[in-house]
């Protein structure tokens, strides 16, 4: 296979967009294809899980790239879940890597807040089993308060944890302009004030209205090139180095432990080996942190801390900025916002920033190594991928 | 004979108990304070009002224009029986709400206006307008109505509030819901929060002046993309869902 770099990143605002989804997924493009100084496209891949459900709209790839004047390039649109964004992207690696193509550009894009609150809910519980949790309404805050439960028990986690990380997600947040939640929190508002409850009120027990990430509009973009492309850009030179991914079974009680989120072990095994790099080399991440529990577990499972110890590491500080490993420092998807299909290309872009140099405020000193963890279902259909930066 | 035509435009206000001051700590770890304006203040709310009229999304135009008119009746004595609260940060301006006193057992809620968001600012403000209405004023219910989904989600929802259909509300002629004091008790543990008294220094600070909002709404980019965010159906959709639970068909 050959080598595949970033050459280009782009994203919009997280927020209520007040555009078509289309023109969502398509300034997000041109903000990549303007990054790279690139205008000329082999392939398109858009990823999306609801356009046809939520937004009346198939196809959307066709309109992506008609939106962006690219045709007659190949479109195609993946749905993956909330892991679509990540799986596009091995999509646009393997066809470069491959020899296929030269210049691919991924596009991730949601537009969820054209529906109602209760609607973008059950669109998100569709991802669940349909026989043995969907028709009971389980919904996934209700899986993220039933894993929690579990984690509280066997490991001492407690909502003081989750809080903090919802504080020092939400407000690295506000070093992101683009981050949809641009509110400071602490834990004296949301947890131990007198107004707390009413502040921070019960969505699932344990979980509270501040361990959810928000509903959100936005798209986000890569372009994905050869080695040889890559150098007649004279951007930075970040290298997607590894992906994994891995399933586990789709009805989550069907799991012999619950709290363990073996996809995403595997998927960060197989990432390591390829990237042959282990998870001491990673300087910065961005994690699946659609509920605060699952920041904790998942920077277990991708190895930077051994399970069960999640929570102290926060604890201790390692994991914000200015720690020994910040993880979100985008604000991550509880911060920075979830608009589901857009979130793994997202990801992507803040490793890309963070490894160029270029992140700003938020910026993870001397960055070179960049992980990222999409996390699909409950934990269903997870893709770990790892950047480098070279030179 | 000369006639002083002020004495018949102008109501007598009945007296009403003032409303004790209050304070709570929000999301952010910031201190906002609830008090009752007085009329000298309303030209520098209206000031911070007015940019809202602009603001063509969520019913902001329309409640921000319907807000300055109340405040300006009530400057100029053509409104009985008003009060004005303001949430305040530090100064700075982040809700107003008012309302009416229509007699000794009936409250009229006019509008809330919160010009900071996601900190549940508006909600905060609405909740101790009630507690003036049931606790302080004694009044046994408050008509209420909405004129936006956020507001039919804050109000109609969270507090369960009563359908009043063969009563008008004064906002538009509409019918009306209503906040019976067994539904504000309901409510009080889970919705109505704050502490009194306010420490001086922080009521003083709150009292020098008001302060312009730092994060007011803004004016949408599309306003037709605005529009369609104003058939929100979340409240249909809940009401919808406790009918068939309470065994009605959804047909």
């Amino acid at each position: 296979m050959r080598d595949v770099y970033v050459a280009g990143v782009g994203i919009t605002t997280f927020t209520r967009l007040e555009y078509p989804l289309a023109e969502i997924a398509a300034y997000a493009s041109m903000g990549a294809l303007k990054d790279a100084g690139i205008d000329a496209v082999d392939y398109v891949y858009v990823a999306n899980m609801g356009s046809a459900r939520i937004n009346s709209q198939s196809a959307l790839a066709s309109a992506v790239v008609d939106s962006l004047s690219l045709t007659p390039a190949g479109a195609t649109r993946i749905e993956n879940g909330p892991a679509s964004g990540a799986s596009a992207i091995k999509e646009g690696f393997l066809a470069v890597a491959s020899g296929m193509h030269e210049v691919v550009l991924v596009a991730g894009a949601e537009r969820m807040r054209e529906v109602n609150n209760l609607e973008a809910t059950d669109f998100v519980a569709t991802l669940t089993h349909p026989l043995a949790e969907y028709v009971y309404g389980v919904t996934l805050p209700a899986h993220a308060a039933m894993f929690t439960r579990l984690y509280m028990e066997k490991y001492g986690v407690t909502e003081r944890h989750l809080a903090m990380v919802a504080v020092k997600n939400q407000n690295n947040a506000l070093r992101n302009e683009f981050a949809h939640l641009q509110q400071p929190i602490t834990i004296e508002g949301i947890l131990d004030s007198p107004e707390a409850m009413t502040n921070n009120p019960w969505v699932a027990e344990p979980i509270r209205f501040f361990d959810c990430c928000p509903v959100s509009d936005g798209g986000a973009a890569v372009v994905l090139v050869s080695k040889e492309v890559a150098e007649s850009t004279g951007r930075p030179m970040v290298r997607i180095s590894g992906i994994g991914q891995a399933t586990d079974t789709l009805a989550v009680h069907e799991r012999e432990e619950p709290t363990e989120l073996r996809a995403v072990r595997l998927a960060a095994e197989a990432a390591y080996e390829m990237s042959g790099l282990e998870p001491k080399d990673v300087d910065v991440a961005e994690l699946h942190d659609a509920f605060t529990i699952l920041e904790i577990a998942q920077s277990e499972e991708v190895g930077f801390f051994e399970k069960g110890k999640g929570h102290l590491a926060l604890e201790n500080g390692e994991t914000e900025l200015g720690g020994r490993l910040p993880i979100n420092p985008s604000g991550g998807l509880k911060g920075k916002g979830h608009p589901v299909g857009a979130t793994g290309v997202a990801q992507a872009h803040e490793i890309v920033t963070q490894l160029r140099g270029e992140a700003g405020e938020r910026q993870v000193d001397d960055a070179k190594v960049g992980l990222t963890c999409n996390f699909g279902g409950f934990g269903n259909n997870v893709i770990v991928t790892t950047y480098v930066r070279e030179g | 004979m000369a006639v002083d035509l002020e004495k018949i435009l102008r109501p007598v206000d009945h007296p009403m108990e003032p409303y004790p001051a209050k304070f709570m700590t929000l999301a952010s770890g910031e201190t906002l304070v609830i008090r009752e304006a007085t009329r000298d203040e309303v030209p520098d709310i209206l000031k911070y009002v007015d940019p809202l009229v602009y603001v063509e999304r969520d019913y902001y135009d329309l409640v921000a224009a319907r807000v300055y008119a109340e405040l300006l009746g009530w400057y100029h004595h053509r409104m009985q029986d008003e009060y004005v609260l303001v949430a305040q940060i530090d100064g700075e301006l982040a809700a107003v709400v008012n309302g009416r006193s229509v007699n000794p057992k009936l409250g009229m809620s006019l509008h809330t206006l919160a010009m900071r968001r996601g900190l549940r600012i508006g909600a905060h403000a609405f909740a101790a307008k009630m507690e003036y209405h049931i606790d302080i004023l004694g009044h046994d219910e408050v008509l209420i109505v909405a004129e936006s989904p956020i507001g039919f989600r804050r109000w109609m929802i969270e507090y369960q509030l009563e359908e009043r259909f063969d009563t008008s509300h004064e906002l538009g002629g509409v019918p009306s819901y209503a906040l019976t004091r067994e539904l504000f008790d309901r409510a009080r543990d889970s919705l109505v929060v704050g502490r009194r008294p306010v420490p001086e220094d922080l009521l003083a600070k709150a009292k020098e002046a008001i302060l312009p909002p730092s994060d007011p709404p803004t004016p949408p980019q599309d306003l037709l993309a605005a529009t369609r965010a104003k058939y929100d159906s979340t409240g249909t959709s809940l009401i919808l869902q406790r009918w068939v639970q309470e065994g009605g068909s959804d047909a």
